[in-house]
């Protein structure tokens, strides 16, 4: 009953010039998404991916399972010196992670350019 | 088409991780043929799933056999939503997650569904039962059409 949560990642580089680990994810984001992203996380080399780009724009559904998942990875990165930016959610997502108090960790972000420019 | 108030649907889903899907979509129709504005409709679909979910892990250990049912009740200028399981119910709902506890593992991830129900619905009130299904725990929740004006 779940769909299939996927997740592809791209390098691409801010405006600042920085290298940028974008990780787009598609479907579901559930307590079944730990594969998606906590796993996809820890394939990183931490010492050379610094700024991670969360990109949500084709996310289908999203619960307080799947947020878990996002706070996993920003505690393992906050611990690990790496910055961490969110694009693509919905308005009603962005409400939900600002009052779940994520915008402390992470900045969010309209879109993906909007992140680059900032990142 | 027009809303008729008094209207009730219920639906029962196994308690099974993404069926909750199937309560969101019935909620998410029932608040749109009531005039609902599309923010107050994504408001209810998280809080149905999160009280779904809740339901089907704590209340229902997970027992696919076991269903959950929601019954969605339109009263005049509000859609009440019943989600009813077989569990023992809550002695009080969480506190409001501390983003600063789980960053230090001082507080577990997971755990934010009850907040969110809170803040995302107009009354959201938990009522215990004794785990059988002549008195069955459930999670109340109510979204206003004068939310706005209040």
């Amino acid at each position: 009953m779940q769909s299939v949560n996927k997740v592809s990642q791209q390098q691409l580089q801010g405006s600042s010039g920085r290298d940028v680990t974008c990780f787009r994810f598609t479907g579901d984001i559930s307590s079944a998404s730990k594969d998606a992203i906590v796993d996809t996380y820890h394939s990183l080399d931490k010492a050379t991916h610094k700024f991670i780009l969360l990109d949500f724009k084709g996310v289908e559904y999203l619960n307080s399972s799947g947020i878990a998942l996002v706070i996993q990875v920003l505690m393992e990165a906050s611990k690990s010196g790496q910055t961490i930016a969110i694009c693509g959610l919905t308005a009603h997502f962005t409400k939900v992670f600002t009052m779940v108090g994520i915008t402390k960790y992470a900045s969010l972000y309209p879109d993906e350019t909007a992140a680059l420019a900032a990142l | 088409m027009t809303a008729s108030t008094g209207s009730k649907v219920e639906v029962r889903l196994p308690s099974r991780l993404g069926f909750e899907k199937v309560a969101m979509s019935t909620a998410a129709s029932m608040a749109k043929l009531m005039g609902f504005s599309e923010d107050r409709i994504e408001d209810l679909k998280t809080a149905v799933a999160e009280a779904c979910i809740n339901a089907m892990e704590h209340g229902n250990q997970m027992n696919a056999s076991i269903p959950v049912s929601v019954v969605l009740s339109m009263k005049s200028d509000e859609l009440e939503v019943k989600v009813i399981d077989n569990g023992i119910g809550i002695e009080k709902p969480a506190p409001a997650p501390d983003i600063d506890r789980k960053m230090t593992g001082e507080e577990e991830a997971r755990g934010m569904g009850m907040f969110l129900i809170q803040a995302l619905v107009d009354e959201a009130e938990w009522v215990s039962g004794n785990g059988t299904t002549q008195d069955q725990s459930f999670v109340r929740l109510v979204i206003r059409m004068n939310k706005e004006s209040e």
